[in-house]
């Protein structure tokens, strides 16, 4: 059993949970991952390491309501348990050497690439970061990114907070003004990581995404969270999550990530229930 | 009256109501039926049967106890030898092993060896009260990776012999590929809890949720006290076919099928993990673990199963046993059939299988035939799901987080005639080192390695 430390809820669908794993933690890096069960009829689920402490022993995690199992965890206090968690899997984010560099969060992407973008900081690189969300309601991790990036946009779809539109399109803006990164590096919607790679591709900066496939065991063995990548099958779990976002065919990817969708809708509605049963 | 020249027959559930649930197949011997299958044995003195057995079991003795009615003394005997005996009694290969060797098989049936050992086990496990061994530790701590058949037959031989186990488990639950690859029906999940359980009255300790390679490195292993490190950590990686359409939704390896259904248990109402209930479905391959995809396919509502295979029935790697089952249940096979193409119905979902016939030509390196196309011969096998079962490599990441032990081109872990890898105090064994092979080969590594490890302590 792993014990949450903490939890507060970032928008009404997005919380961030501090987790007593010493041992995950130990090794944990940014860009990798951990798999969660809440209990003991759960579902295993991928979460991207969105922060670690070595020294208390911690890691966190941050997670968007979809299905019934993120639905369960959201129902997961302040204090309670989970099952399983287990990491750190995947292979961690290659930022030596890096100078100058553009981090793309979109939505609760943005929870993955925060570390990404504090490392760099930490290394010494500048950081210019690009955080994208529907609207102001869902904004998330505004002042952390503020604190390690030497230059923040914020874009709403709509406009209702920060500046309306897309992060492509701050993207291209910025690098139309002149600024030269040595890489952009992506993580939100497959659909917005498409899009940031097609006008990367036009530019010629090298694009490095994360992904996140449908998995089960996160270790390489069920083979469900396989991706095309350059015309070859790789495993997220263990190739990656993080691929040069130029090879990768994000089209074949974003219609199998929906594979169980239906199930995913009736299984939290299935668990909502539950819940709403309880609370009367 | 029985012949006595033939086993007497396993009890098995009616195929028409067993194909649609997973419940066991298999209902076991009565105490009747298990003195009088022992009454067979004609318990010869060089005892050619033990010689088949990876585990050495003492065969002839257990089942003269077996015929003595002192089932605890056949327990004992088996025991002494297995760490699983429940799980070997059904599912080890015995028609290639012991049984092959029975002399009673010159002239008829061997004595059904595999039926006799699952009947003393079910028995020993049905015991309400096991008494708790009385073993001296020698405070010597050796670390197990991966608790499947190897990893869990040598942490038991080492807490036999006093070593302090523990044994690290990447996933949440003990068992390896009995826990996550073979379905309840063949291999029911209390029984493999039940012997990991033995295993911790034996003062095994299983610590789950760590990731060899990842959580903890090998290194990390040594300066945490552990003298010897064996690595059991299996074959897991599945392999793909590598043609048109296998990133299709409605395409899964057997692992990821068979690890959802078994270790996820989503076929159970209040499981929270997915299925995919395929209505036609293609699985493509021809082993134990192919046979195990089609049975649960079918076991998941489909209307048609079909096995695709690219040799003949006499080269189908499954165990008689196991492809007798699937065809009483309505599984098809297509023979001599070798996949080209899954064909995508427009909505990014399986439609088909396209598939050419094969014929046989010469024997191959392996001693099998080797197939090769029959012109003309295309044609669409209608599936709306396709899973692929075409074997599995050497997981790869204790290999890339420890770059100096040595593994060859295939990703098997190399070790010498001890299943000593080139690192000092490091043993190797199952398929980490073989590739995917069976229960009873690993357990039979498992138990070596054991040996070894306890001589390289005694140094």
């Amino acid at each position: 059993m792993y014990k949450i430390l903490k939890r507060e809820e970032l928008n009404p669908t997005v919380t961030r949970f501090v987790v007593e794993a010493p041992a995950v933690a130990r090794k944990a890096e940014a860009g990798q991952f951990i798999i969660l069960r809440v209990d003991e009829k759960g579902e295993r689920i991928p979460l991207t390491i969105a922060d670690f402490d070595r020294a208390a022993g911690t890691v966190t995690v941050i997670a968007q309501v979809v299905g019934g199992t993120t639905e369960k965890l959201n129902h997961v206090p302040e204090g309670g348990y989970i099952a399983d968690f287990v990491g750190p899997l995947g292979k961690p984010s290659e930022l030596t050497g890096l100078k100058k560099v553009a981090v793309i969060g979109g939505g609760v992407g943005c929870a993955i690439a925060l570390p990404t973008a504090k490392k760099l900081h930490a290394l010494g690189a500048e950081v210019h970061s690009i955080i994208g969300f529907r609207n102001k309601d869902l904004v998330i991790l505004e002042e952390d990114f503020a604190a390690c990036s030497d230059k923040l946009s914020v874009l709403t779809d709509d406009g209702s907070y920060g500046k309306k539109g897309l992060v492509t399109d701050e993207l291209r803006s910025l690098i139309e003004s002149g600024e030269k990164y040595d890489e952009v590096i992506a993580i939100g919607p497959v659909i917005m990581m498409k899009f940031v790679c097609k006008l990367t591709k036009e530019f010629g900066v090298k694009t490095v995404v994360s992904m996140n496939p449908i998995m089960v065991d996160g270790t390489g063995m069920c083979g469900g969270c396989r991706l095309l990548v350059g015309g070859q099958t790789k495993f997220a779990c263990v190739d990656g999550p993080e691929f040069d976002g130029h090879q990768v065919d994000f089209d074949s990817a974003m219609r199998s990530g929906g594979k169980f969708r239906p199930h995913e809708k009736e299984n939290r509605e299935k668990v909502c229930n539950l819940f709403k049963k309880e609370v009367r | 009256m029985f012949d006595p020249k033939v086993k007497h027959p396993m009890p098995t559930r009616d195929p028409k109501i067993r194909a649609r649930d997973f419940l066991p197949v298999e209902l076991g011997y009565d105490e009747e039926t298990a003195v009088e299958e022992a009454k067979r044995c004609l318990n010869c003195k060089n005892k050619p049967c033990t010689g088949g057995c990876p585990v050495r079991i003492d065969i002839p003795a257990f089942i003269a106890k077996v015929a003595a009615r002192d089932f605890d003394g056949a327990y004992e005997i088996i025991n002494a030898s297995s760490s699983l005996p429940a799980v070997c009694g059904r599912v080890c290969p015995q028609e290639t092993q012991c049984e092959s060797k029975c002399v009673r098989g010159i002239k008829g049936e061997p004595v059904a060896i595999g039926r006799l050992e699952r009947f003393v086990a079910d028995y020993h496990l049905n015991k309400p009260e096991k008494p708790v061994p009385k073993i001296e530790k020698n405070g010597v701590k050796v670390a197990i990776v991966g608790a499947g058949s190897a990893g869990l037959t040598c942490a038991g031989d080492l807490a036999k012999k006093g070593y302090e186990v523990t044994v690290f488990e990447a996933l949440h639950k003990a068992g390896g590929v009995m826990t996550y690859g073979i379905p309840e029906f063949r291999l029911p999940k209390s029984i493999v809890s039940a012997e990991i359980e033995n295993l911790s009255r034996l003062g095994v300790k299983i610590e789950t949720n760590v990731v060899i390679g990842k959580t903890l490195t090998i290194e990390d292993l040594k300066e945490d006290g552990y003298k010897a490190i064996f690595i059991g950590s299996g074959a897991g990686l599945p392999k793909f076919l590598h043609i048109k359409g296998e990133e299709l939704n409605g395409v899964f390896s057997a692992n990821e099928f068979l690890t959802r259904i078994n270790l996820m248990r989503a076929y159970e109402p209040d499981a929270d993990t997915p299925i995919w209930r395929g209505n036609k479905v293609a699985v493509i391959g021809g082993g134990n673990v192919a046979m195990d995809a089609a049975r649960s396919a079918m076991r998941l509502g489909a209307e048609k199963v079909y096995v695709v295979y690219r040799r003949s029935e006499e080269e189908l790697p499954a165990r008689r046993e196991e492809v007798a089952h699937a065809k009483e249940e309505g599984v098809e096979f297509h023979l001599l059939t070798d996949p080209t193409e899954i064909l995508d119905d427009g909505n990014y979902n399986v439609a088909g299988l396209r598939c050419v016939e094969m014929q046989l030509g010469e024997a191959d390196a392996s001693g099998r035939r080797r197939p090769f196309v029959k012109p003309d011969s295309e044609f669409v096998l209608e599936a709306d799901t396709v899973i692929v079962s075409i074997g599995t490599a050497p997981n790869p990441l204790i290999k890339n987080a420890t770059p100096e032990l040595a593994v060859t081109d295939w990703g098997g872990i190399v070790v010498d005639e001890d299943l000593g890898t080139n690192l000092d105090g490091v043993y190797a064994g199952g398929d980490a080192t073989s590739g995917a092979a069976t229960v009873i080969m690993a357990m039979g590594a498992g138990k070596r390695a054991a040996d070894s490890i306890d001589r390289y302590l005694n140094r």
